[in-house]
């Protein structure tokens, strides 16, 4: 854990509009002590690389429920590689099928978190997981 | 005290989730106690029993499962699968692009195409959805909200072509947007011009398609999203007086409307609270329409509506539990006299639902009305001490829970400030907290767990990439095969009219006929109205 605050952005990329997740898991963590920036719906990659910078975020989450996490997650990816954000810790949740948990974390999401995951289990990966 | 009442003493309080404590035994005390005996007759105010009275014994409740994916082409098929099983209304899926009201080769569609419904582009993608459909007999509900103006513009031009009389045409659109800044997020325009929308298309239905239905005001997507049963009723109630308000003040008189104006709500949860609420609903909302707004058809005052979905209470876990929670939530609606059903399937918290899927659910409600008997007799549990006594304590709640958002300056103010926002996550981050400490018990989720790791057996729907690639074609292709100056003209008498603050519903069906775009129409109004900025700041309290 690093000495300051933690901050975590909680975002939601694509059109997906179901947010009740995203803001449960931005309760928890507001909870467990992390400083937590939410982007609200309907954010681009670009849009949420860019609050990840300019916020000095530690943790990048991503919230997907529509189906769409694969191509939405590369875009954010090839995004945050591009601007030098490998180095933070990025999570991602949602409706998200067994096969594809493998291919998130190849990706670089070191956390994934399938709907119907305690919101205790993602303040505890953080905790053991943010540099 | 006798032993009985030592031992009730001593149990554990029961509280229902609108906040209700329940007795162990009621009597008919209690409902003397708790507000009195309805002794009203279903189809009369305030129709309490029933809006009808013979209910299901006259017509059982239309079914109508939550249908689309891909494209046109595939969801008709799907249509005709489930007609032919029995199904008696369509409820349209449209994917995100359409409900965000982009095409499907906008770079803000990418990956969305076809995903959790249907892909509409422009009127072509209508004749092809509902072709060999007969709209007469099987009425087709639209699940659009940010875009529906111009799908609802799109569906109405599509049965004129197809020579159905508009004067008599049958038929529901969702178009709820207030709800969609409170939870499910297919919003596109600020909230005043959303709003206003929703009244251009009241006022335009009420002329030109009088049997129409061009608003289904939303408790279901807010219950989902964090509210409970009670406060579900009282906030959709807070959003019909809002519209009603907007198209009182276009000069219609309540009476030409109101009884057009149905209602869509959740059937997760307690089973008894569930028949409640939709008891209470049917008497406060008839109190509403009828009294406050004086209403002289008591038809006005009609809660017409569809209950079902029960989403939020599937779970991941032991799938197949969902059929077995479909059937008691199914129960639910029937036991609340729902004008219209459709379910949730057991494969829904995983992917968008199997054919066979959807045939399960459909079987759930046919079984309701061919085998165990919930068409026999109007409004079975009335009279019931416990249901009679929770109806007047639950209508009390739901007083309640619409003066909370009087308090807040009224549900326009409160959405765009966003505090019924917060006030709803917050509710849903309790009920998380509720359903992990196991206060809230969950069946197969945190009790009686399976201990042997088995994974679920769930057949997935596959994204469709090719049907996506096929969709962006078709749109190019009927863009260049329309007339671009008759669509151009078209959306500059459209944004000359958003801009004039005229009624845009002319304007877009015009706009809709010559083939414009779902992306083209919003986009012209998006010129005029603007975008949404939803208000995030309250998530950004001291850790």
């Amino acid at each position: 854990m690093p000495d300051h605050q933690v901050k975590v952005l909680v975002a939601k990329p694509g059109l997906d509009g179901h947010d009740v997740g995203a803001k449960v898991v931005v309760h928890a963590l507001i909870d467990a002590g992390f400083d937590v920036v939410y982007t609200g719906l309907r954010q681009t990659p670009e849009a949420i690389v860019d609050t990840a910078i300019k916020q000095h975020a530690d943790v990048i989450g991503l919230s997907v429920l529509s189906g769409a996490h694969l191509p939405l997650c590369r875009r954010v990816r090839d995004l945050m590689m591009e601007k030098g954000l490998h180095d933070k810790l990025w999570l991602v949740g949602g409706n998200i099928p067994e096969n594809d948990r493998m291919v998130l974390r190849q990706l670089g999401f070191r956390g994934v978190f399938p709907t119907g995951s305690h919101t205790g289990d993602i303040v505890s990966f953080i905790r053991e997981n943010v540099k | 005290m006798n032993d009985q009442s030592k031992l009730a003493s001593k149990m554990r309080p029961v509280i229902n989730e609108s906040g209700i404590e329940i007795k162990p035994l009621y009597t008919a005390e209690d409902v003397v106690a708790s507000g009195g005996v309805d002794d009203s007759l279903p189809g009369n105010a305030p129709f309490t029993r029933g809006i009808h009275s013979l209910m299901y014994r006259h017509r059982p409740f239309t079914m109508r499962q939550y249908t689309g994916f891909a494209n046109a082409a595939d969801t008709n098929e799907r249509f005709k699968y489930l007609i032919a099983n029995g199904q008696t209304g369509l409820n349209v899926a449209f994917d995100l692009a359409t409900q965000c009201g982009y095409d499907s080769d906008a770079p803000e569609a990418a990956g969305e195409v076809g995903r959790v419904g249907m892909a509409i582009d422009t009127l072509r993608d209508f004749e092809i959805a509902f072709d060999g459909i007969d709209l007469d007999a099987i009425t087709v509900s639209l699940t659009i909200n940010g875009a529906a103006a111009s799908l609802i513009a799109m569906f109405l031009a599509m049965a004129e072509k197809r020579g159905y009389d508009l004067s008599k045409l049958r038929g529901t659109a969702q178009n709820d947007i207030l709800k969609e800044f409170i939870g499910r997020g297919t919003w596109i325009y600020p909230v005043e011009p959303s709003v206003k929308l929703v009244a251009d298309t009241i006022e335009y239905c009420a002329k030109v398609t009088p049997k129409y239905s061009p608003v289904s005001v939303c408790g279901y997507h807010i219950r989902e999203s964090g509210a409970s049963p009670a406060e579900e009723m009282g906030y959709a109630f807070a959003i019909a007086k809002a519209y009603t308000d907007m198209a009182l003040a276009r000069g219609l008189d309540i009476d030409e409307f109101a009884g057009r104006l149905s209602f869509n709500f959740n059937i997760f949860g307690n089973l008894f609270e569930q028949v409640a609420k939709f008891r209470a609903g049917r008497r406060r909302w008839s109190k509403i329409i009828l009294d406050e707004y004086g209403a002289r058809r008591p038809e006005s005052g009609w809660m017409r509506m569809i209950a079902g979905g029960g989403g939020f209470g599937l779970t991941i876990e032991q799938p197949e539990n969902n059929i077995m929670r479909g059937a008691y939530y199914a129960l639910a609606a029937a036991l609340g006299g729902a004008q219209t059903m459709a379910l949730c399937c057991y494969d829904e918290a995983y992917t968008i639902p199997t054919p066979r899927a959807q045939r399960l659910s459909l079987r759930t409600m046919q079984m309701l009305t061919e085998e165990v008997g919930l068409a026999d007799t109007v409004d079975p549990l009335g009279g019931s001490y416990y249901v009679e006594t929770l109806t007047n304590q639950t209508e009390q709640k739901i007083t309640e829970a619409m003066q909370w958002v009087d308090a807040q300056g009224g549900i326009v103010r409160a959405v765009s400030d966003g505090v019924i926002q917060a006030r709803v996550s917050e509710y849903a981050y309790r009920r998380q907290r509720a359903l992990e400490t196991g206060e809230l018990r969950k069946v197969g989720v945190n009790c009686y767990e399976d201990s042997d790791e088995e994974k679920p057996q769930v057949d997935l729907h596959g994204y469709d990439e090719a049907g996506a690639r096929q969709q962006i074609e078709n749109v190019r292709k009927v863009r260049a095969a329309r007339s671009n100056e008759a669509v151009a003209r078209a959306l500059k008498a459209l944004r000359a009219d958003a801009e004039a603050g005229r009624n845009v519903m002319p304007a877009l069906v015009d706009a809709v006929k010559v083939y414009a775009t779902v992306g083209e129409m919003n986009g012209a109004l998006v010129d005029v109205y603007g975008r949404f900025q939803e208000p995030t700041q309250l998530w950004r309290r001291a850790g």
